[in-house]
């Protein structure tokens, strides 16, 4: 994931056996933040941590002959490898070659098919045009494995679909067809799994007394053995922190999932609801019954867009009436933005402590010692947004009384995401080799 | 303290555009069948209500003794937009943990 912690991937590769290692990287909208990235720099584009990341990882897989696959590429996939290959050298491994994979960027495609309707409701894509800012299809591993069959060490993507970064090495390593439903099975719930890295192993998981996980802090990350006839079991860095048990498997399985009958890959349509978890030994897990019927002739392909501003800040009460205090204040920042004609499509005012994570649901609370105030505003206006933490912090001096902590968090440019289906014609994946200058 | 989810399974929260997904996990075999019986998609809307009108669709996983939610309209508007301090939602798993359960022997 894109906020994953580097050491345990480096414990991963010195201590893990490994073939490949596979490092997804891009959240749904980050695509679009590095498409302008690149618009303003043709250099740029790729995921800011790439180089952080691969010279803490290629170092150690070169040693080990471990092949690396990364979407890391992000909106320019071609670049990232320049990047890389300029800098291996500095790290000790001046022979590293990387295969790029491109075409999953479809903007252009798509700008002349305003006829398609938005996954989410239905609407025209048209009604985001005039906004988009990058659109990208999910590939799928059949490019994942042509581009290994290139031999390179590396090999960096733009948009992939995340379990196909793990389903590409398998692909190449074993010859699977796109008939061979059980494998392709396998191998893409093995993604699924994987893909989160730490969020099977004990990650996302303690809940102290009740659900502990021992020396969290060390938690190690995954890894899969895979058989040539797609059995599959998980384990992870051995003397590593962390857990890995049916518990974990459960709910990693299903994070993300919807209907469990039909999970919608570039790769096939997986159904889980005959998967059972077998403990082996400590730490190794065994994952059973995956099925999988024939992929879609569609690739899903997210769409992301402008849409406006959101401006924030936070100020803190406590004590005795902290709450009323609170409350009052939100009521003087509504009305001052008011006053000075701001408007907003939607504005929300949370009490962290009290309202902001679960709303007013979970049950009558107790009033806590202590409250923060949290506003946050929606609009088309970057001044608008640019007002609503600035009077926040005006509230130390002119709001309620004993107000403490004030922040003006500013504001940011949404970038918004909505997919659409593109028939798979229209999608010309390709591979190019970029090798040392 | 009355019956809650929490005394029977734990939870997991995931997030796809405006939808979140919590999956509850059976810690044993008696509570699965409490959890099957009583844990239904209409208990759920009603513990969600404040957030979203849904809808809820629940599919059960006996396999893994585990149920999950797929619940419309949770986030704010989506991951990407919401002004929620907890955009993705993963801290709705705990809110899933505190629906509280009638007690009485199971079958």
């Amino acid at each position: 994931m894109s906020d994953d912690r580097i050491p345990p991937a480096v414990e991963l590769i010195e201590r893990g056996e490994l073939d490949y290692i596979c490092c997804e990287c891009l959240a749904e909208r980050t695509i679009a933040r590095e498409s302008l990235d690149r618009a303003r720099d043709p250099a740029k584009g790729f995921t800011p941590t790439l180089l952080e990341r691969m010279r803490a990882i290629l170092p150690p897989a070169t040693a080990r002959g471990v092949r690396i696959v990364s979407n890391m590429g992000a909106a320019n996939p071609r670049g990232a490898a320049r990047a890389v290959l300029d800098a291996a050298p500095g790290w000790g491994c001046p022979e590293t070659s990387c295969a790029v994979v491109l075409g999953d960027d479809v903007a252009e495609t798509i700008r002349r098919m305003p006829e398609l309707r938005l996954m989410e409701d239905g609407a025209p894509l048209e009604s985001l045009l005039g906004r988009m800012a990058a659109a990208n299809a999910y590939l799928g591993a059949d490019v994942i494995a042509a581009a290994l069959d290139t031999g390179a060490p590396v090999v960096l993507t733009g948009r992939v679909a995340d379990p196909a970064l793990f389903l590409g090495p398998m692909l190449h390593a074993f010859g699977w067809a796109y008939d061979a439903w059980d494998k392709l099975a396998a191998g893409t719930l093995a993604g699924h799994m994987l893909e989160c890295t730490g969020q099977l192993t004990g990650g996302c998981f303690a809940d102290p007394g009740k659900k502990d996980v021992a020396d969290l802090a060390g938690l190690g990350y995954p890894f899969v053995d895979v058989t040539p006839d797609g059995a599959i079991t998980l384990g992870k860095t051995p003397g590593s922190g962390g857990r890995l048990d049916a518990a974990t498997c459960t709910e990693q399985i299903l994070y993300e999932m919807h209907d469990p009958t039909a999970y919608i890959t570039p790769d096939c349509v997986l159904d889980i609801t005959g998967v059972t978890f077998r403990q082996e030994a400590a730490d190794r897990v065994a994952v059973l019954g995956a099925r999988a019927r024939p992929r879609t002739d569609t690739y899903k392909v997210v769409v992301g867009y402008f849409d406006g501003y959101i401006g924030s800040g936070e100020m803190g009460y406590a004590g005795p009436n902290a709450v009323a205090r609170a409350e009052l204040a939100a009521e003087v920042v509504r009305e001052r933005l008011r006053r000075q004609g701001f408007t907003y499509s939607e504005m929300r005012c949370d009490l962290i402590g009290l309202t902001s994570l679960h709303g007013s649901g979970g049950g009558a609370k107790p009033e806590p010692y202590e409250v923060r105030l949290r506003i946050a505003a929606r609009t088309d206006s970057k001044r608008a947004a640019e007002a609503v933490g600035a009077e926040i912090r005006a509230l130390h001096m002119q709001g309620p009384g004993m107000a403490g902590g004030g922040i003006n968090l500013g504001a940011r440019e949404v970038l918004a995401v909505k997919s659409v289906l593109l028939p798979r014609h229209l999608v010309h994946p390709e591979i190019l080799l970029e090798t040392p200058r | 303290m009355s019956l809650r989810v929490y005394d029977l399974g734990h939870a997991r929260a995931g997030d796809k555009g405006n939808t979140s997904n919590i999956s509850v996990t059976a810690y044993d075999q008696a509570g699965w069948e409490v959890l099957r019986r009583e844990l239904t998609a209409a208990r759920v809307a009603a513990a969600f209500a404040h957030l979203t009108a849904g809808p809820v669709r629940r599919y059960e996983l006996p396999g893994l003794r585990a149920l999950n939610f797929v619940i419309e309209g949770a986030l704010g508007g989506g991951v990407t937009r919401s002004l929620a301090i907890d955009p993705h939602g993963k801290a709705l798993s705990a809110l899933m943990l505190t629906i509280p359960l009638p007690e009485g022997t199971p079958g």
